[in-house]
């Protein structure tokens, strides 16, 4: 062998060397989107939340991955009887990542700050009854309400309310300084994020020492990243097609979850003849939801009948009213007057729930004599135009906020669902904090909109994850976006 | 050669100027919010209203046209609406991913094709010819994304050579950097080999007839000096001409390969600001990428006048 040869050997084999070396302390976890930024108070972007909630960012409660609400850097707190005024004790020594101590002014800047008049808050109504918080002492907070709201403390776990320092918040789109369990280190726009274990955590510190969030849009590249190993763990995993390969590969593990993404397809109830209800009901009818579920999402979903997720400890399954029927939904046409049907217009957003399922529900529209004109758009277009300019017969999107039933009782909401019975339902469980009355009032919302047949209500929105084996701790479902490494360990 | 110069630079201007008002008017009339679109369907109007004041969002056209080119003039190409840091920086960061994939395929390519087309030329109608149009053939026909998934299937998942994609960054050192852009690289190649070896054969043809070979031919030459002296020369000037075409394809055609191997390119950038309507990015990315078509343009037109004495005098 000559050296010549022998040096291009050596060149070769360094080239070709993987890193695959035993990995015990950090992780490689892939997503879809990339954040735009790191700003969980600033926009509605569901990857910021994704990267950031629990791990980089705390609130006063948090979620599970089950759902419930718990404690976060809340200790514990009290509700006077008026079920008014809030006070918050906050847990002692913690500190923000940047070394400043969190206490009652931190608590007091954001939430002021989520509220103000020039908020850029995307949930801003979360804040909207909040009258005035109050420092009591450092680790005491008072948050005084206009009116008793069941749901306050299920608001401060959106990942929209954590709790940011103004110390650091000029900064905080490209370096978020939070209170979790791990820090922010660095970010490869387009590429790569890491987060690094916080070794000075007010709780249980994380087991993994550092996480690279890579995102990867492409189903092809997310399955031949996960079959080369290059990534250890795809939250949200794009091709559900592939998922029996995983499932049946030794090397991996498939976790199937709920979402709080309730996938409904909107009629615009202002507009004829979507404003007569024997109409919507002759939609509901022709909709065969476990041929969507099957067809556009490879049997990943539950069918759902009202817009309320099934996981829920209080949904009403009401899938009854709205059965598989094409000749009830015939005869509802014919009722109303369009024996032939009629012409619409399908607004499809990108994701493939809406594109696969589109193509899917005009063939089954088509069946009972309603024609659509399909029209694919851009999410900004389908804001611009379907949602906020409210041009769309039918239009299929996800709601994927948390107890989202309220938005039925904005009239102005894109599909204009004006009923002042479920507005008075809404306003009184606002106001109601009693458990077993409030799931009664949950109960009431849900059938209303479900007999009043507002939209289609297709399924619930499930979500896969593909892991390596032997990995513990991923979050199963997502009660809100996060991927919580904080409990994440490696066998 | 000056007055060419001088014609070439005038033109180039022109474009420029036209071009930043095409890409600026297309951009601003798709319909699409990019504050709505960041604050989502729970949002309230003035919530909405206050980001768009925030963006600059609600200055009139023509305002937000001048501010545009002036701050372009001066090298600021503004702030994205989504990222929140400067458009130079985050073009800055990703062009060291395009450009040097643009290239580095552009070397294969040319590294595949030269000896190929050359090869296919001076045996004309034998069966090295034939192999080598066959192969090519199939070169033009495959899309190269098909190909990058081939490519991905054998070297990553397979053998296990390569990632299957991602961008290691050239921190990790030039030889992991130059890895991680080799199966993109190839996959970005082998079409434009095909083509460029088609070129390079039918032009070298055409020049193997004419009367200047003959005579080098008559004066002693055998056909290989010939080829080699006379005629590669002078079938360049429509090589040069694809090959300026194709930087251009692989520079801005990066973006489906781009997806495919997940790599923080500018085609990607495009690809991520256009579904997110951070439409001062994909203007200026947009802008970027024209003025580089548009030098390399200018480039090739010096390079003929290079090879071509003659172009030099005519402008």
């Amino acid at each position: 062998m000559t050296r010549f040869t022998r040096l291009a050997l050596a060149g070769s084999a360094a080239f070709f060397a993987t890193a695959a070396t035993a990995q015990t302390t950090d992780i490689n976890v892939a997503m879809q989107l990339e954040p735009p930024n790191l700003d969980p108070t600033g926009g509605a972007a569901q990857a910021i939340d994704s990267v950031v909630y629990s791990n980089i960012f705390e609130g006063l409660t948090r979620f599970m991955s089950d759902g419930s609400v718990v404690p976060g850097l809340a200790e514990s707190w009290e509700i006077s009887d008026d079920g008014l005024v809030y006070t918050f004790t906050l847990h002692d020594g913690v500190s923000f990542h940047d070394g400043t101590t969190m206490d009652a002014e931190d608590v007091k800047f954001s939430l002021d700050r989520a509220r103000a008049e020039d908020s850029t808050n995307a949930q801003k109504g979360l804040f909207a009854g909040i009258t005035d918080v109050t420092v009591i002492d450092p680790l005491t907070v008072q948050v005084t309400l206009d009116a008793p709201n069941g749901s306050f403390l299920f608001n401060m776990a959106w990942g929209d309310a954590v709790i940011v320092a103004p110390e650091s918040i000029d900064d905080i789109a490209s370096t978020p300084i939070g209170t979790g369990a791990f820090k922010f280190d660095s970010w490869v726009q387009g590429d790569r994020l890491t987060i690094t274990r916080n070794d000075d955590y007010w709780g249980t510190p994380a087991a993994l020492e550092s996480a690279t969030f890579r995102f990867i849009s492409d189903p092809t590249a997310a399955f031949a990243a996960m079959m080369a190993e290059d990534v250890d763990v795809y939250v949200g995993f794009p091709a559900p097609e592939n998922l029996p390969q995983f499932e049946a590969d030794p090397r991996f593990q498939v976790l199937v979850g709920n979402t709080e993404g309730e996938t409904i397809l909107a009629m615009n109830n202002k507009m004829p003849p979507f404003d007569n209800v024997l109409v919507r009901e002759a939609v509901a009818h022709a909709i065969d939801r476990q041929a969507i579920i099957d067809g556009a999402m490879y049997g990943l979903g539950t069918p759902i009948g009202t817009h309320f997720a099934p996981h829920n400890p209080d949904y009403v399954d009401l899938t009854g009213l709205s059965e598989y029927d094409p000749d009830r939904s015939r005869a509802l046409l014919a009722e109303a007057g369009l024996p032939d049907g009629f012409t619409t217009t399908l607004k499809l957003p990108p994701p493939s729930y809406a594109r696969r399922g589109g193509e899917i529900i005009a063939a089954q529209l088509r069946a009972v004599g309603i024609e659509t004109e399909i029209e694919n758009q851009e999410w900004a277009q389908w804001l611009e135009t379907t949602f906020g300019g409210k041009d769309f017969g039918l239009t299929i999107v996800s709601h994927t906020e948390p107890m989202d039933i309220g938005i039925y009782a904005n009239p102005d909401y894109y599909f204009q669902y004006d009923n002042p019975a479920f507005q008075e339902v809404m306003t009184t469980l606002e106001a109601t904090t009693d458990p077993a009355a409030r799931s009664d009032l949950l109960a009431q919302a849900q059938r209303i909109i479900a007999e009043d047949y507002v939209n289609g209500y297709l399924f619930e929105l499930a979500v896969p994850t593909v892991a390596r084996a032997g990995i513990e701790g991923l979050w199963l479902n997502q009660p809100t976006a996060a991927i919580d490494l904080t409990g994440v360990t490696w066998p | 050669m000056i007055r060419y110069t001088l014609g070439r630079l005038v033109s180039l201007g022109l474009s420029l100027v036209v071009a930043s008002l095409v890409i600026f008017a297309v951009v601003e009339v798709v319909p699409g919010d990019p504050a709505a679109y960041m604050l989502g369907v729970n949002a309230r109007p003035d919530t909405v209203a206050a980001l768009r004041a925030e963006l600059g969002l609600d200055g009139t056209v023509q305002e937000r046209y001048l501010g545009w080119v002036t701050g372009m003039l001066q090298g600021d190409f503004g702030v994205s609406y989504t990222y929140r840091t400067p458009v130079s920086e985050m073009i800055g960061d990703r062009i060291w991913v395009s450009l040097p994939l643009a290239l580095y395929a552009l070397s294969l390519s040319v590294l595949i094709a030269f000896p190929a087309g050359i090869y296919a030329a001076s045996r004309r109608g034998r069966p090295g010819d034939i192999g080598v149009m066959g192969a090519t053939q199939l070169g033009v026909a495959i899309p190269n994304f098909w190909f990058a998934m081939i490519l991905v299937l054998i070297f990553a998942i397979k053998l296990r050579w390569f990632s299957a994609g991602g961008f290691s960054g050239w921190d990790a050192g030039v030889w992991s950097g130059l890895k991680s852009l080799t199966l993109p690289a190839i996959a970005l190649a082998l079409p434009q080999a095909a083509i460029l070896a088609r070129v390079m054969r039918s032009s070298l043809l055409d020049m193997l007839g004419e009367d200047f070979i003959r005579t080098a031919r008559a004066k002693g030459l055998s056909r290989r000096q010939a080829l080699w002296r006379h005629a590669v020369r002078n079938a360049l000037i429509p090589v040069l001409t694809i090959i300026g075409l194709q930087f251009s394809f692989l520079l801005a055609g990066g973006i489906v390969i781009e997806q495919v191997f997940f790599l923080p390119g500018l085609g990607r950038l495009i690809f991520q600001a256009i579904s997110a309507r951070d439409l001062i990015v994909v203007e200026s990315v947009v802008m970027l990428l024209v003025f580089l078509v548009i030098v390399v343009n200018f480039a090739v037109d010096l390079a003929y006048a290079a090879v071509d004495p003659r172009l030099r005098t005519r402008a």
